[in-house]
């Protein structure tokens, strides 16, 4: 077990390897009550919500759906990452453990303009089921209304105060499920008897950055904007008439010029880590985050890096020099071995 | 496995050294640290022929969650490796004691085996 945030955590229940293949290849269960959800109330929670968040709000609030954006501040810094959920014209916000009291504050700051309070739900956790055979099993779960094997990709709905929805962490097809800590006991412990494998924190690292997806204060933090974190297509700007905290600062960047987050797999044997030391023929950079892919058996990671890289450049790892391939983090599990 | 724990001496660093039959010293990472460590993913071993400290640094192990150095329990001269290791560095999860062995050394000064712990004493620094 480690300690983050306060919150006791599983490093792994098993083997860490063994628990991100069940995912890969089968159903596994994350206990993932550390992250922070919000419930929102009042006549403006779509203005409010069209003002605090990078992407448009619009694009599921007549619909059943989740959207993934950020928060920026005035300067276009990444605040926090957060998914969006709205159904049954509900919000429903989950964002960071490690940036609760920095949002409840933000959120505090900014709804005293429009008619509209936001709700920490610390009643309820959230359970993430997640594998090619969630869709199949998810059902067996009983309390889970049947209705969830119709939730499209993305989709949610409301089961009276609890939320299921078709979305995650793993870059698997699979379901978190938002529900009251009163209930959540119940859930798990018939997940495990079902034979869903449970997946610690080791597990859910490696399963994130296999699916290229950023680990916020890792791969970016309040000093990032996000075209240099990979997030540029989380920014929304087709409705000119819409006001955000940090468009202005955003349409003064050069994207031409700005860092990129990429994808790096490392050619040799070894591990790359946070902090190593990268380069290529036209600039430098770091690792952000690196582990070892169970998939492609290598080491992968996330790098900031300056423009203008070719397909390869060299990691320093204990003063040895070893060679790297650049790639979409998108792409790391379609990557061929060349 | 009590038998062949019984034939080793321990670093509190988590390391074990064996005593070989031609007077050689076998270095490997104890079942503690093994399941401490999780999955081993990569492992980096010294040069045959390299010369290391007691207590000096001799190699590197990583799991899916970190690196972490591994010293020689004595001096002496580094004689052989287990390559084995390169292709298959969970063999260590799996028979740390045994197959997963990480090098062989010629020791330099058999009276350091003297600062060495004895299982017993090993496991009272694990806490068991």
């Amino acid at each position: 077990m480690v300690n983050f945030f306060e919150w006791e955590m599983p490093i792994s229940y098993s083997s860490a390897i063994e628990e991100h293949n069940a995912v890969r290849n089968d159903i596994g269960i994350f206990d993932v009550s550390h992250m922070t959800i919000f419930d929102l109330d009042g006549g403006d929670q779509l203005a409010f919500l069209e003002y605090i968040f990078a992407n448009d709000i619009k694009k599921i609030s007549t619909s059943n759906k989740a959207i993934y954006g950020v928060l920026l501040n005035e300067y276009g810094g990444i605040l926090d990452d957060l998914i969006i959920y709205h159904a049954e014209n509900k919000f429903r916000l989950v964002s960071n453990c490690s940036t609760r009291e920095q949002n409840k504050d933000w959120f505090e700051k900014h709804a005293k303009q429009f008619n509209v309070s936001v709700i920490e739900r610390s009643d309820m956790g959230i359970l993430a089921v997640q594998g090619p055979n969630a869709l199949k099993k998810i059902h067996e779960i009983k309390g889970i209304s049947f209705e969830v094997q119709n939730i499209e990709p993305f989709g949610c709905i409301f089961d009276d105060d609890n939320l299921f929805a078709r979305t995650g962490y793993t870059g698997e097809d699979g379901f978190e499920l938002i529900v009251k800590n009163s209930e959540i006991e119940n859930f798990w412990m018939q997940a495990i008897e079902l034979g869903f494998t449970p997946i610690g924190f080791g597990a859910r690292d490696t399963l994130r950055l296999e699916a290229g997806l950023n680990l916020y204060g890792n791969d970016m933090t309040i000093n990032n904007h996000p075209y240099e974190s990979n997030l540029g297509w989380t920014i929304d700007m087709t409705d000119k008439n819409r006001q955000f905290i940090g468009k202005e600062a955003l349409l003064s960047i050069d994207q031409k010029q700005t860092k990129k987050l990429v994808g790096v797999i490392l050619r040799d044997k070894g591990v790359l880590r946070a902090g190593y030391e990268i380069s290529h023929d036209q600039g430098s950079g770091k690792i952000l985050s690196g582990s070892f892919s169970p998939t492609l058996q290598s080491s992968i990671g996330l790098a900031r890096v300056h423009q203008g890289y070719a397909e390869t450049g060299k990691v320093f790892i204990r003063n040895k020099e070893l060679k790297i391939k650049f790639i979409s983090p998108r792409l790391f599990r379609h990557d061929k071995i060349d | 496995m009590n038998d062949i724990v019984d034939r080793l001496k321990f670093l509190s660093s988590h390391e074990w050294a064996r005593v070989e039959a031609d007077g050689s010293v076998l270095v490997g990472i104890s079942h503690y640290v093994q399941d401490l460590l999780g999955d081993i993913v990569f492992v980096e071993l010294p040069e045959v022929g390299q010369s290391v400290d007691a207590e000096g640094d001799a190699a590197i192990v990583e799991s899916t969650k970190a690196a972490s150095d591994v010293y020689s329990p004595l001096s002496g001269q580094i004689i052989e490796v287990n390559s084995l290791l390169e292709d298959e560095p969970e063999i260590i999860n799996s028979s740390p004691y045994e197959e997963g062995w990480f090098f062989k050394l010629k020791p330099s000064n058999m009276d350091e085996m003297e600062n060495l712990l004895s299982p017993e004493d090993y496991s009272n620094v694990c806490g068991d």
